[in-house]
């Protein structure tokens, strides 16, 4: 249980995906613009990171590991999650209209996620067990979620400011992303070992 | 309006005019994860510019036989082909190398560079213009972040591909090699090239690219308009 715990923390501040693992940074800087689209966005990524934590863990763990297939471990992670993503569109689509309408934008743009297919690949290193992997994408989902919110509060006041030519657009969105991370590196001794 | 393309103009084409990195704003992920050192920038670069024209070739070859409705999952299968081999490469030749790029060498698939050249390029033209295409992309990108490296690692540990540099000038500031570092670096540099390749960021059109860089690409990634 400690170290569920452990886990959770430390992903959701300590190793946060975006500001301290810069996983996650297309959608962090292209759906930050508006607190409601964070939302909707954050909502898909913590709903696709879980499931496709369980299902990637399964296909390692019972299909490549027993066969020796390690070295396939990339191309077998990002077809099923590819696959995944698909039919979590579909299946909501069909039987949750309501959630489907929330978040059918954001489904699609999830594939191409680097957290996604990120925290795949370090349960692999890290050797974790099924529920730690599972649980470890929850916290790198709310990690993302906190990022995003945090982040389109900023960008809102942002629009009204009065920014050097140069600076329009982007730059002065990473130089804002710069001193979000600066607070979260506080975080940094919170989780020892 | 792919029909005369210069091959020397296509192999420029991304160096600057379309620069991934500054330009595009494409594939952040790694270029502000790997980027505490001009060695691991190049490195890094060097990977992706081999995934990009390998992954270009083959798709340009297969374009006319990969059926629409199909296109994403085999473009992704390729460039996934291509990130293994890459893996298994520096895993066996570099391993240092490797070890200090850990996950961002497999997280080269989901690189929308990648992907955005092989839906925007490889797949209208032929193999030796999405070849040069490629190369063109990926010397872009790993000008982009070895210059990145170079300002993180000079700034941040005083020292310039491991060898020292600033000597008594100045206490080097490891807030530059740390993850808030990367971010200010990048957006100080990319203000920078707007400045001096003279393009308004304000116009709408580079609005979209730049903030919807990635998402925009994915969309067109899940068959959507390319």
């Amino acid at each position: 249980m400690k170290e569920l715990f452990a886990i959770l923390i430390g992903a959701i501040l300590v190793e946060n995906f975006v500001l301290s693992k810069f996983l996650g940074i297309c959608p962090f800087l292209g759906v930050s613009k508006k607190t409601s689209t964070a939302l909707g966005m954050s909502g898909a990524v913590v709903f696709v990171l879980v499931m496709s934590q369980a299902v990637t863990w399964l296909a390692n763990e019972y299909l490549l590991k027993p066969n020796s297939l390690e070295y396939l471990q990339t191309i077998t992670f990002i077809l099923v999650i590819a696959a995944l993503v698909q039919f979590v569109e579909t299946v909501l689509k069909k039987l949750i209209p309501s959630l489907y309408k929330a978040l059918g934008v954001y489904l699609p743009l999830i594939t191409t996620n680097c957290a996604v297919l990120g925290s795949a690949l370090i349960f692999v290193e890290r050797d974790y067990t099924f529920i730690e992997a599972v649980v470890f994408g929850f916290a790198a989902g709310l990690g993302f979620t906190l990022a995003l919110i945090l982040f389109s509060g900023i960008r809102e006041r942002l629009e009204t400011a009065d920014i050097p030519e140069a600076f329009k657009g982007m730059p002065i969105t990473l130089v804002a992303a710069s001193l979000v991370s600066i607070t979260f590196i506080g975080f940094a001794g919170l989780i020892i070992g | 309006m792919a029909e005369k393309k210069k091959p020397f103009s296509v192999l420029m084409n991304g160096l600057i005019k379309e620069n991934p990195t500054f330009r595009l704003l494409l594939g952040m992920c790694p270029s502000l994860a790997v980027t505490t050192m001009a060695k691991n920038g190049l490195g890094m670069g060097a990977a992706a510019t081999f995934v990009l024209v390998g992954s270009n070739l083959v798709i340009s070859l297969i374009r006319k036989i990969v059926p629409d409705k199909v296109r994403i999952p085999a473009y992704i299968t390729v460039i996934a082909t291509f990130t293994t081999i890459v893996q298994l490469l520096l895993a066996a030749f570099l391993p240092e190398l490797n070890k200090q790029l850990g996950i961002y060498i497999p997280l080269i698939v989901v690189n929308c560079i990648i992907f955005a050249r092989a839906e925007m390029f490889a797949q209208k033209n032929g193999p030796l213009l999405s070849v040069l295409d490629g190369l063109g992309m990926g010397a872009g990108f790993t000008l982009a972040i070895t210059i990145i490296g170079s300002v993180r690692e000079i700034l941040g540990a005083g020292t310039w591909m491991g060898i020292p540099v600033t000597v008594d000038l100045f206490e080097p500031a490891i807030m530059f090699i740390l993850p808030p570092g990367g971010f200010l670096a990048m957006g100080f540099l990319v203000a920078l090239f707007n400045k001096l390749t003279d393009k308004k960021d304000k116009d709408p059109e580079c609005e979209t690219g730049c903030g919807m860089g990635c998402p925009g690409c994915s969309k067109a990634a899940n068959g959507g308009e390319a």
